[in-house]
């Protein structure tokens, strides 16, 4: 007869209730900002006392469209680059609840580009977060929209030489009505960032500066995950509502982050219903979306 | 359950294919449609853009094909009826969300105004050769239901059928129009809205916590989960479990992927709709769908004069394939041929349920016009020789 020892009592993660546990340990690498991104969101969640019910992540493919398996939501994991435009018509069925689109650079903005563009015109009520990490992570660390020139990855071994994205001069003037950038080193004020670009009613854009230790760190000799933070501690320069066409990030640069744009304008569904309204008067019923009993 | 009356314009109309197409849609309940603009099945879009507002519900031109797809699918999971409508180079884009739409089992509604290809083809012309696309053009294994209308009457009705099959087996389901039928205008019957049969959503009756998104996966087709009630589901386009949950092996692909493919296998007869006429003591069988069955009735009726007894099968649903029945008549017939308007694509689909039962022929058209009935005529006169 074997006597058993009682396991000692693990302390429950404070995040639980906002994380499917059956799902950890994730995929992600140690290091990656993803970690610290997520607690962002879900502190943010849990300091805006929002009703989680009525909050839905959506993501697209990458170690970015991994987000939405693991939050403890009503979550969809759609195609590369498709996020938006699935969440687009979520939004528009179900404008009560809350839209948070989390995904990567490449995701976003290559081969989703043009639905960010046009999410962004439309002002859709609808949160972007974007980690860029400079690099396609999942498929092994090749080029992105976002790498900067010189930087070594999988497809360019020699350097990149094509001029990157600087996503938040794009998203403003695609038409974002909240622009901010913020590295994963920043937990405090991504936190808040994320807070605002929720409580935002429009198009709100977050970028994430966020170290990809495995492929990007590793490939252009950057150090261990410790060191890119170091890295983002010494170079971030904190300037809130900077001219946009000057916060470009060049390879290993001074990284400008801050809030940059925080505009009203009002969104996709407050201009159909005051087109409506204007062509068919009190004949229009103002549309509010999907009952939301179902 | 019934129609809305608010969404049914009870009465005699003189239509196209197309608008009669947006007053099924909107006959079926559907409040949304994102679409991108494209001949020849703008028509579809347009009227459902003028007629919404009042109605209530949402019409979005969205920045391309792929993000149409995607936005019916997020709009369907967000509880309401959704379609889509495009035609040639439109298709080949919806394709990748298309398969999305059957990995998270999502109800809409996908009208293709076919027009000849390949690549931009003749945009303002018909064609019939997107038929393999609409079966095989996502990548991958899966089932399809494709529904091939030969009237304006035909698109409204199919189209409202299309919108039942894709509640009821929870995915997407195809319209097959062409752009004869989408152009040409005819009388249109819309019934009173007790006349007309809707599925609706089934949503889980189950408490949050109590249940998954394919928990009946193998077994049968789950309710869906309703958002905002704090089942807090996850879905994916990966390779999934019963939870929903990505499971990246070969025994979760065996079960997710025989699961897709079953829930059409299994009710293929519930499925099936075919158009018989004068099958009992045919000779030879004259199939065709879409168009092209209209255009077969000069050459059938010439045959059957001169006393060649000839048989018709017109498939109004194309996909799942009505293996049973074509394997059935197969058996009994001198010839069976195949008119289509393009280059031979579900003749292949007739000649292998015929296998070697009977001869098969092929009248094929690549499209831009319909088929000369004095062609068709002559494969008749050819098949019975």
């Amino acid at each position: 007869m074997s006597t058993q020892v009682a396991p000692p009592e693990v302390e429950k993660h404070p995040m639980e209730y906002l994380l499917r546990m059956d799902r950890i340990p994730h995929i992600w690498c140690p290091t990656c900002g993803l970690g610290t991104t997520v607690t962002a969101l879900a502190s943010a969640l849990e300091q805006l006392k929002i009703d989680l019910n009525k909050v839905a992540v959506f993501s697209g493919i990458g170690c970015t469209g991994r987000v939405a398996g693991y939050m403890k939501l009503d979550s969809f994991h759609t195609t590369h680059g498709r996020a938006l435009p699935f969440a687009a018509g979520f939004h528009i069925a179900r404008p009560d609840m809350k839209v948070i689109v989390f995904s990567g650079d490449g995701d976003l903005i290559s081969i989703g580009g043009n639905h960010f563009i046009h999410s962004a015109r439309r002002n859709l009520d609808i949160t972007v977060i974007c980690v860029n990490n400079f690099i396609y992570a999942m498929t092994g660390g090749q080029v992105a929209p976002t790498t900067p020139i010189t930087a070594i990855t999988a497809t360019s071994p020699h350097g990149c030489y094509e001029h990157p994205f600087n996503l938040p001069l794009l998203a403003a003037s695609s038409g974002a009505v909240y622009v901010a950038r913020w590295t994963a080193l920043h937990i405090r004020r991504l936190t808040n960032a994320i807070k605002e670009a929720i409580t935002k009613r429009g198009f709100s854009f977050v970028e994430v500066i966020a170290p990809c230790s495995t492929l990007y760190a590793r490939l252009n000799k950057l150090g261990t995950g410790l060191d890119l933070m170091k890295f983002y501690h010494e170079n971030s320069i904190i300037q809130h509502g900077a001219n946009l066409s000057e916060v470009d990030i060049d390879y290993q640069s001074k990284i400008v982050v801050g809030k940059f744009v925080d505009i009203e304008k009002p969104t996709y569904l407050d201009c159909m219903n005051a087109g409506m309204k204007r062509k068919f008067g009190d004949k229009y019923k103002p549309y509010g979306g999907a009952d939301g009993n179902n | 359950m019934k129609a809305d009356p608010r969404n049914v314009l009870t009465g005699i109309h003189y239509l196209d294919g197309n608008h009669a197409s947006a007053e099924g849609a909107i006959a079926a309940g559907c409040k949304f449609f994102a679409g991108y603009p494209i001949t020849p099945s703008t028509e579809i879009a347009e009227r459902f853009a003028r007629r919404i507002p009042l109605v209530g519900g949402v019409f979005i031109q969205m920045e391309d094909e792929l993000a149409s797809m995607n936005a019916i699918l997020g709009a369907s999971w967000g509880g309401v009826k959704s379609m889509t409508c495009t035609s040639g180079p439109g298709f080949s884009l919806m394709m990748e969300n298309f398969g999305l739409g059957w990995m998270l089992e999502t109800p809409g509604v996908l009208v293709n105004v076919q027009r000849g290809g390949p690549s931009t083809g003749l945009p303002t012309l018909p064609g019939q050769a997107d038929m393999m696309q609409a079966r095989w053009g996502s990548h991958g294994d899966y089932e399809v239901i494709a529904l091939c209308p030969d009237s304006p009457q035909e698109c409204f009705e199919l189209t409202i059928q299309a919108f039942n099959l894709s509640e009821k087996y929870r995915m997407p389901v195809l319209v097959m129009s062409d752009e004869c039928v989408g152009h040409m205008t005819e009388k249109v019957v819309i019934p009173a809205a007790e006349d007309i049969d809707l599925v609706e959503r089934v949503y889980t009756t189950k408490s949050p916590g109590e249940t998954w998104p394919f928990e009946l996966m193998g077994k049968g087709i789950t309710p869906m989960q309703p958002v905002g009630q704090g089942h807090k589901f996850h879905v994916t386009g990966l390779t999934h479990d019963y939870r929903g949950y990505p499971v990246i092996n070969a025994e979760a692909q065996d079960k997710n992927i025989r699961h897709l493919v079953d829930k059409i296998r299994n009710h293929v007869d519930e499925i099936t709709r075919l158009g018989e006429k004068d099958l009992e003591d045919a000779e030879i069988i004259v199939m065709s769908y879409g168009i092209s069955s209209r255009v077969v009735q000069p050459a059938v009726a010439r045959a059957r004069k001169e006393g060649i007894k000839v048989g018709q099968l017109r498939l109004v649903t194309v996909w799942p394939f009505p293996e049973k029945r074509v394997r059935e008549l197969a058996g009994k017939v001198k010839a069976m041929l195949m008119v289509e308007m393009n280059m031979g694509q579900v003749y292949f689909e007739m000649e292998r349920c015929a296998a070697g039962q009977t001869k098969c022929y092929l009248a094929p058209h690549p499209g831009g016009t319909v088929h000369n009935p004095e062609d068709i005529y002559k494969t008749i006169k050819e098949a019975v020789k």
